[in-house]
């Protein structure tokens, strides 16, 4: 990073990244453009993403992880604005579940996201100035679309596996039902095939602190060298106690004061519980864009892969030929096991191949970032099996 | 083929239907616990197979060591599936542990283009003897559980199964009983010596 970097994105390190992402990325051409699902033409743009591993001769040991709402293409190696490591690391490396001796990893940052890829805090080719909220309203089949440019790039027919947790199992879904036949196998984790009206709830009061705080100055903050650090904040915060369970916060906090004997009667975090939110919505705020978090939060909302098929979910999958493996965790009451169920039922429906695992974790839908032995026993199981299927060889490349 | 070796562990009902099984077919197991008879027909005779278990645990060893596997129960799931989405539907040694059997079979009948169906014969001369004796349910190695215990909601002989057959208008394209040293007995020894000599009893079944 140089002075005039610095002078043209005033800020830190993340609104660089934003515009000059560290990692490897393809900028597709206008002549190129994607056409949304609002119908807009988005093009030029930019998709920034990691890869791990190498790719075979014939291409087909490739697995796209697909990122949750705040996540990243880091998934399993440092974070430049961060400095913190890859955030699947216990899932994604040379020996692990996802083995990158054995396959070729891209993780790409979704569309609309902040660390690279084309989104509200990129700068708009037209005006020179950060997109905003000028940036048009996308979907998760939108990020999908956007990806597939990318496996196009990297001269990928068929993807071995499309995995990802969260909003990424969204994307897996997404994949699954849109580019059937370029998707061998697909393993949804903590992942439902429709935002429910409760998460839709949750959204709306993180997109309204956001949207409530002056710095927000309308969506345009970056120009005015501002950022709703106060809102975007408290919208993690809010967010964050939905990716736990009451279970593990009791467990982790109980009603422990915070670094004093007594309660202060005031408002100062005297509890664990305050100042570890406190935490997590500040440290969330150094590494995040909150337009960013406005659109993405809406992608998830307009989710419904089944209104997308006549309101017939089944009707995404009819013709798959992928291998499915869906998981859910126990205490996740984000995107509980009931909704999983409805994807398995749908893909019952249509003959499918699909494993359904429920894994018990008292630690909520984090749990699928968690040093989970059971997932990772699932997932390693599932792949190993699917890889003898499709005639990968134990281990390619080199170690 | 399995070396001989590696076939004795497996229990005798399972190679029987591995037998039954054509090469290269769909099979759906409903009940598949810890996927041995999967993973036989898979070894075997290379199937296309899913399994449906109850258990949990059992689910997520399936699919840790390859199996298509889900968490599910044969009452409650098996409506979700298309008519005639496999060749074989197999129920093997659980359909006195579901709540409706007759249910369940109806579905294995639609799913499958055969269903299979293995269960413990309550008509065995042991069970009958033990009931007659000891005037209490019969305990054994093929019924380990106490009655308050025990999964077993709808045990039958194989002379009732014969007859639920005929009410859900099955076909019985083959029936073999095996008894306590795990042989098969003749077919030529009538029904009624089958109920008494027969200790479990494989039947493979079609819609009519």
């Amino acid at each position: 990073m140089n002075t005039v970097d610095q002078r043209e994105f005033p800020g830190d390190a993340r609104v660089l990244e934003a515009n000059r992402p560290s990692s490897k990325y393809i900028d597709i051409p206008a002549s190129q453009a994607l056409r949304l699902d609002c119908d807009q033409l988005l093009g030029p743009f930019r998709i920034a993403y990691e890869t791990y591993g190498e790719l075979n001769a014939a291409k087909s040991n490739a697995i796209l992880v697909a990122h949750a709402l705040t996540g990243d293409q880091y998934v399993a190696s440092v974070n430049p604005v961060t400095g913190k490591s890859g955030w699947w690391e216990t899932m994604i490396g040379p020996g692990k579940p996802i083995d990158t001796n054995r396959f070729f990893v891209i993780c790409a940052n979704i569309l609309g996201g902040c660390m690279g890829s084309t989104g509200p805090a990129s700068i708009r080719p037209e005006t020179g100035k950060a997109w905003g909220l000028d940036f048009p309203v996308i979907t998760i089949g939108d990020m999908v679309d956007a990806q597939v440019r990318l496996i196009d790039h990297l001269g990928i027919d068929e993807l071995f596996s499309v995995i990802g947790g969260s909003m990424g199992g969204m994307q897996v879904l997404e994949w699954a039902s849109r580019y059937k036949e370029r998707v061998f196998t697909a393993v949804p984790i903590a992942a439902a095939a429709w935002h429910s009206s409760q998460n839709i709830a949750f959204h709306e009061v993180g997109r309204q602190a956001v949207m409530a705080d002056p710095d927000w100055c309308k969506g345009r903050y970056l120009e005015q060298g501002k950022e709703p650090r106060n809102g975007l904040a408290v919208a993690r915060m809010a967010a964050h106690i939905t990716y736990l369970s009451e279970e593990a916060l009791h467990r982790k906090f109980g009603r422990n004061l915070q670094d004093r004997a007594t309660k202060t009667f005031s408002f100062n975090a005297d509890f664990q519980v305050e100042s570890y939110l406190r935490h997590q919505g500040s440290t969330f705020v150094d590494r995040f864009d909150a337009n960013s978090y406005l659109y993405i939060t809406r992608a998830m909302d307009y989710f419904d892969l089944a209104a997308e098929h006549g309101d017939v979910l089944a009707n995404a999958f009819k013709g798959t030929r992928t291998r499915f493996c869906v998981v859910s965790f126990t205490s996740d009451w984000l995107y509980p096991t009931r909704e999983s169920r409805e994807i398995v039922q749908a893909l019952n429906a249509v003959a499918a191949n699909v494993s359904f695992v429920e894994i018990e974790s008292d630690k909520g839908h984090d749990a699928f970032l968690l040093d989970e032995p059971e997932l990772f026993a699932t997932v390693s199981g599932f792949l190993n099996a699917a890889a003898a299927k499709r005639g990968l060889s134990p281990v390619t490349g080199t170690r | 083929m399995l070396a001989p070796n590696s076939l004795r562990q497996h229990r005798v009902d399972h190679l029987l239907i591995a037998q039954m099984v054509a090469h290269g077919s769909r099979v759906l197991d409903v009940g598949c616990g810890d996927g041995a008879l999967l993973q036989l027909l898979a070894d075997t005779k290379q199937v296309d197979g899913r399994g449906i278990e109850v258990s949990r645990e059992r689910v997520n060893a399936c699919v840790a060591r390859g199996l298509s596997v889900i968490q599910g129960d044969a009452d409650r799931d098996l409506d979700d599936y298309p008519d005639g989405a496999f060749d074989y539907a197999i129920l093997s040694l659980t359909i006195q542990a579901t709540r409706h059997p007759k249910t369940v079979l109806e579905h294995l009948l639609r799913i499958g283009r055969r269903a299979i169906v293995s269960f413990p014969n309550f008509g065995h001369w042991r069970v009958r003897s033990q009931l007659l004796l000891t005037g209490r349910m019969p305990v054994n190695e093929h019924l380990p559980d106490a009655w308050y215990v025990s999964p077993n909601a709808h045990l039958c002989t194989i002379k009732d199964f014969v007859d639920l057959c005929r009410v859900v208008d099955a076909r019985v394209e083959r029936a073999v009983a095996f008894n306590s040293w795990g042989r098969q007995l003749g077919t030529w020894i009538p029904l009624t010596a089958h109920n008494m000599l027969g200790e479990k009893a494989v039947f493979m079944l079609a819609r009519k």
